[in-house]
């Protein structure tokens, strides 16, 4: 009886999480009989008694007020339809993009093109996975040039650190632009010597972000870079 | 094969498998991707999705769909080449591999979108649909899609009387009496998702070789298991 | 499409820098593993980078073409497989994976780096047929080259089957010690133009911004086929450059065999 697993320990799907009714199933996790199965693959988290999973991959899955980064891949005549890295496009109507009046049959591709990036924040999921976008709001933008690049993202909140602390110190030390979306499509511009340097801490966030002293290591990755200039 | 010994001509025991080695993550284009090998036969899988569906007409607005292209590459088999594109074998097990995923799949978590499974086998023996299916689950699991349970398969069989586990190229073409019966089991449930026969067997013989199929499924699972946790668990991520 | 990454990168081309910290003249890391499928006669596998390609080679008897009674045959295919980009999808060859496989064709046909009349059994009647078939497992830019090195990684490692001349049928279970009859190394590198600049071995987000591109299938010195892609046109100087480039690489490429 009880929990069959540690916490923070990975998973797969299938796999017993706990016997007994002590514990209570949530994300990731389904019950089955008196039992608590994982559903995906992921970690194990266990908070009181309520077991979940965190997500370890997978495509990003919209929730209402992230601010994410998306590409407009199509123009209609209502708005525009923007890819944003998840297994469904969103839509930006034209009430939410811009407070300016657009008469009927106006050029839409003046505000935002084909292949543009924006960052965008959503307003609305539906139950059929139907995702509207705003561009009303601090910091929601097309983006300049510069270079896009996808993460995983679920390794989105370490990339961003406790309250931007993480890609706060590789702007610092490399005087890049950059913005994280939540949906793991980070935008970086920078001189090319320093954006490369930024590039190659953001993977290395992305990649060793379960290993511990992770900010101590991008530190002196960033530091270790700096002398040498 | 010898018939008092109780070896076979590859030196296995009767419920013995032959050697399985499997990778996750190694396309990288790709949502989720494995490698799963068993003996000569090599299956890679990559999944993509759940992605859009187009054209829209074949959206589904209550569930997704699961579409997945089981493919011998053209130089992969014994013999002469196998010409590329679909033929009415490779329709057929692209079906069945559909069939074994399903069931641990909840295709209403994502309406009109599709998951496309795409398996792709480089080198063959024997056991090539079961292969796949176990590199398809465990690229599923590495895509992070929601399942109720991984997906192990083997072909289970008699050869001239006597009950055999996974089954080698060899052993398929002996000749006499031979059944051949690819089998794939959720190793939670113990439950049956894939199952054909090709020969002859008794209904008494039916049970022990699927009561066979799925002891050793449970030794494929371990492999898939061990295989998927060992990539998150970060010590040989990058590794190639 | 996609101005703002181009005119990015165009900034590091000015660095002579590209957006992995390679110079516009370098390629990523390649490796090229032989004998990855064993009922093939022959087979490899290049990596360039993330780029991934397998090349096999399967050797039947059939008739020859009427134009070449002595000669043996020669086919290549390419399978742009869906598994190894979202971008690439199920069905009959698209146009991309037949321009792909006629021009590692032409690479080896051109260069007569195959002896195909060695490989002549009865003159009319019955010939080896060489299969090589390429098939894409992870496609991140570059494919051409990929492609051109797996096909010939395949064709060196390969080893002639047996063929019963009574039985008048091929055995593959048994394997000679006989290679097939190649003389030259024909060398694909594919040049890219992006802007001013000319780079090698480009990512597929590279590709993506790319005016054009041409390939140069080179060995010792001469040219054995050309092929120009992409939307946008060359002058005389920008050939005599990408064709210097190309020729300076494939040495560089040869290497690697």
């Amino acid at each position: 009886m009880g929990l069959l697993v540690k916490d923070k320990d990975i998973v797969v799907p299938g796999e017993d999480l706990a016997i007994g009714m002590d514990y209570l199933p949530s994300y990731g996790t389904f019950r089955e009989g008196d039992g608590i199965v994982a559903a995906k693959l992921g970690l194990v988290s266990v908070e009181g008694r309520v077991i979940r999973l965190i997500p370890l991959s997978g495509k990003y899955l919209p929730k209402r007020d992230d601010t994410i980064i998306g590409r407009v891949v199509d123009v209609t005549f209502s708005g525009w339809r923007v890819d944003i890295n998840s297994a469904y496009s969103a839509m930006l109507s034209l009430k939410d993009a811009t407070s300016d009046f657009i008469a009927r049959g106006s050029d839409l591709t003046r505000y935002f093109t084909f292949g543009d990036h924006i960052v965008t924040k959503i307003i609305n999921v539906t139950s059929q996975n139907l995702v509207d976008l705003t561009m009303k709001g601090v910091g929601l933008r097309k983006l300049d040039e510069g270079r896009i690049l996808a993460v995983n993202p679920y390794k989105v909140p370490r990339i961003i650190g406790k309250q931007g602390s993480m890609v706060g110190m590789v702007k610092d030390a490399t005087n890049c632009r950059i913005t994280v979306g939540q949906n793991g499509v980070v935008w970086v511009q920078g001189e090319p010597e320093n954006e490369l340097r930024a590039v190659a801490a953001i993977r290395k966030i992305e990649s060793e972000s379960h290993i511990s002293g992770l900010t101590d290591r991008i530190k002196a990755f960033l530091e270790k870079g700096n002398s040498k200039e | 094969m010898d018939k008092n010994s109780d070896k076979r001509t590859d030196g296995r025991k009767p419920e013995e498998l032959r050697p399985i080695s499997a990778r996750v993550g190694i396309i990288r284009k790709a949502d989720g991707s494995a490698m799963f090998r068993i003996g000569d036969t090599i299956a890679y899988a990559a999944v993509y999705g759940p992605r859009e569906l187009y054209p829209k007409f074949m959206q589904d607005p209550t569930k997704g769909i699961l579409r997945c292209r089981y493919n011998m590459m053209p130089f992969s088999g014994s013999g002469d080449r196998v010409r590329p594109g679909p033929s009415r074998r490779s329709t057929e097990i692209s079906l069945v591999t559909e069939k074994a995923l399903l069931p641990v799949l909840n295709l209403e978590e994502f309406p009109n979108a599709v998951l496309d499974v795409f398996i792709d086998l480089p080198q063959t023996d024997a056991g090539t649909r079961c292969a796949g299916i176990c590199a398809a689950s465990m690229a599923l699991a590495d895509a992070g899609i929601f399942m109720r349970d991984m997906v192990s398969a083997v072909a289970v069989g008699m050869v001239n009387g006597r009950l055999l586990a996974d089954l080698s190229y060899e052993e398929e073409s002996t000749e006499g009496e031979v059944s051949d019966m690819p089998v794939a089991f959720t190793p939670k449930t113990g439950e049956l998702t894939l199952l054909q026969l090709d020969g002859g067997v008794t209904k008494t013989e039916l049970i022990k070789a699927l009561e066979l199929g799925r002891k050793v499924c449970r030794e494929i699972y371990s492999v898939q298991k061990a295989t998927l946790k060992e990539k998150y668990s970060g010590e040989s991520g990058e590794e190639d | 499409m996609m101005n703002r990454t181009r005119s990015h990168m165009l900034k590091f081309f000015e660095k002579g820098m590209r957006f992995d910290g390679r110079k516009l003249d370098e390629f990523r890391e390649v490796s090229v593993e032989y004998g990855i499928s064993k009922n093939a006669e022959g087979s490899a596998r290049v990596k360039f980078g993330d780029t991934e390609v397998m090349a096999g080679i399967k050797m039947s008897v059939e008739k020859p073409y009427p134009d070449t009674p002595g000669e043996g045959n020669l086919m290549v295919g390419v399978e742009l497989s869906p598994m190894s980009s979202p971008d690439f999808e199920t069905g009959p060859p698209s146009s991309g994976a037949v321009e792909l496989a006629r021009v590692v064709d032409r690479g080896i046909r051109e260069s007569k780096a195959m002896d195909t009349k060695q490989l002549c059994i009865e003159k009319g009647v019955k010939v080896w047929s060489t299969a090589i078939d390429i098939v894409t497992i992870n496609a991140d830019g570059n494919l051409i080259d990929a492609s051109a090195l797996a096909a010939f990684a395949a064709l060196k490692e390969a080893k002639m089957p047996h063929y019963d001349a009574d039985a008048g049928a091929v055995d593959y279970k048994k394997k000679t010690s006989k290679p097939l009859p190649l003389s030259k190394v024909p060398i694909a590198v594919t040049v890219y133009k992006v802007g001013n600049y000319c780079i090698v071995d480009p990512t597929s987000e590279e590709e993506d911004v790319a005016d054009a591109r041409l390939t140069v299938t080179s060995h010792g010195g001469k040219i054995n086929a050309l092929q120009k892609g992409g939307n946008y046109p060359l002058s005389i100087e920008d050939i005599e450059k990408m064709v210097s480039l190309s020729m300076k690489k494939a040495q560089e490429l040869e290497r690697y065999l």
